[in-house]
């Protein structure tokens, strides 16, 4: 962050104490927001959030911005649009400006076999409270004439669904906004500072070693995305989670005419349009398991491939930037979060490909049960005891990339 | 990224198709425990591990092949 961001926002940096109430691992997007309404619902200030590098740095300052609430299963449904609704607060509640621009998403399908599936879903999001409308080939053509609605010959465009409320934000200044009222609570916000253990006595947690000395504690929060299972190996918990790569492209700018979101279903993509102008995409995650923030050809290959067979016009648009972040994904598509076996150790994970929206969410569940002890039941579904009960929440379908 | 298949030689990863070797931890001993862990939990190796590919667009056979998931 450059001085002059630093000005306007007012970021008050902490000086790590010996010992706290809570000590969150990972400033990114869910550490942070737990952190935030910890000290504004529940009056909890006695917080350290540690981050290795700085704040954003993960995959809350990478990704693609989408916040939707389509999803395939009616408790994510409600946890999301929950999500989105905090969203559209946001800037009054902070008095921060995260640039969140309501647009639409428009979701499409090229098999039959998908419309029916998908026109099903619309129905389930509507019944369940997140607004989507099935569209016809022809009010896809008229929603964004740029598309080619024979998908080039091989991915005709046969119909989709439009989630009114789909949405974009700034990602850093979401981070920023949730630090920046952590901070003026009291919360400590310490960067470069690794967490390298956690202690513990018998079950129970007793507090965090970091590069720069050991931490006392009660309460230990663990949301480091891809690098979840390094912070789980220190205390021997099993997770379900694997580390992926996902890569995301900007393109240089186009006339500011493209509104809604779109992605296609069975292509794997998805496209928006930035507020500079720039048409933003991704696609599938790498298939090999990896923690390399490498960006790679096959991705630009095979991401501007998809993207011309739906939209010629950006075939005449030039890549300016590619990157990458480590995603940590469930083998249900669901997020888990909440308790473990280890007494005081908590954990906020599994957000994957699709854990932006979920940051104000997220953080106001995960301070509800650090405050309360108890589990709220907005977030009971996604424990990771669900795998032991039988009880796993398969979502890979509406879980998508963004 | 490319990997080497023992019969095809050095292609790109988007031929082959990932298939993960689970491996249970011994200390966990309860046979339902095991069968949970084996299916659901991973051990999502931070530096060298054994993994399974299968050569889809090749000679389309199963192989192992060690790598570091830190590269
Ligand atoms: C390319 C891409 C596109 C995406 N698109 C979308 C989208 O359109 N919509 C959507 O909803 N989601 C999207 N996502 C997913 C979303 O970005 C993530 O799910 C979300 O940002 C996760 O937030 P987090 O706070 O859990 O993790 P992060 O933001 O990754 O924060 C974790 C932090 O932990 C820190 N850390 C790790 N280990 C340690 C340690 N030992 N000690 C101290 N700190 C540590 C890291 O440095 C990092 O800053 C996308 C992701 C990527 C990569
Ligand atoms: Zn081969």
């Amino acid at each position: 962050m450059n001085e002059f961001i630093e000005a306007k926002v007012r970021l008050r940096w902490g000086e790590q104490k010996p010992s706290y109430d809570v000590v969150i691992i990972g400033g990114g997007g869910h550490g942070l927001a737990t952190a935030y309404y910890l000290a504004t619902r529940h009056g909890i200030t006695n917080v350290a959030v540690l981050e290795r590098g700085y704040i954003g740095s993960g995959n809350s300052g990478r990704n693609t911005t989408v916040i939707r609430a389509n999803y395939g299963i009616p408790a994510s449904v409600r946890f999301y649009q929950h999500s989105l609704d905090l969203y559209r607060q946001l800037e009054t509640e902070t008095d921060r400006w995260i640039m969140h621009a309501e647009k639409g998403i428009l979701w499409m399908h090229h098999t039959e076999m998908g419309i029916r599936t998908e026109r099903a879903r619309a129905h389930m999001n509507q019944a369940f409270g997140a607004d989507t409308h099935f569209l016809t080939r022809k009010e896809i053509g008229k929603l964004v004439p740029e598309i080619d609605l024979d998908g080039g010959g091989r991915y005709p465009v046969l119909g989709g669904s439009y989630h009114t409320q789909g949405a974009t934000a700034r990602h850093d200044r979401v981070v920023w906004s949730y630090a920046e009222g952590a901070m003026a609570r009291g919360v400590d916000v310490l960067q470069r500072t690794t967490a390298t253990g956690i202690r513990l006595d018998g079950d129970r947690v007793t507090g965090v070693e970091t590069d720069r000395g050991f931490i006392a504690c009660g309460t230990v929060m663990s949301a480091t995305a891809g690098q979840t299972t390094t912070i789980t190996d220190m205390v021997g918990l099993r997770m379900p989670i694997r580390t992926h790569p996902l890569q995301a492209l900007v393109t240089n700018h186009y006339r500011q005419t493209f509104h809604p979101i779109v992605a296609s279903a069975e292509l794997a993509f998805y496209v928006s349009q930035t507020a500079r102008g720039e048409m933003l995409m991704g696609a599938e995650w790498d298939r090999q398991p990896s923690y390399s923030y490498r960006s790679s050809l096959e991705f630009l290959r095979s991401c501007t491939a998809k993207a011309i067979t739906i939209l010629p016009f950006l075939a005449d648009l030039k890549v300016l930037r590619q990157w990458t972040g480590v995603c940590d994904l469930t083998p249900d598509s669901s997020p888990v979060m909440g308790f473990t076996p280890v007494d005081g150790f908590l954990v906020s994970t599994g957000w994957g490909t699709w854990g932006f929206k979920a940051i104000p969410a997220g953080g106001e569940q995960m301070a509800e049960l650090i405050a309360t002890g108890r589990t709220p039941e907005l977030i009971a579904p996604y424990s990771l005891d669900r795998f032991a009960r039988d009880r796993i929440l398969a979502d890979a379908g509406s879980a998508g990339t963004q | 990224m490319k990997l080497t298949c023992p019969n095809c030689g050095t292609r790109s990863v988007e031929e082959f198709r990932y298939g993960e070797i689970p491996r249970v931890p011994d200390h966990i001993t309860d046979p339902d425990a095991r069968d949970l862990d084996r299916v659901f939990m991973k051990a999502n190796a931070h530096g060298t591990t054994v993994e399974a590919w299968f050569h889809d667009f090749g000679c389309r056979r199963w192989f192992r092949l060690e790598r570091d998931t830190r590269g």
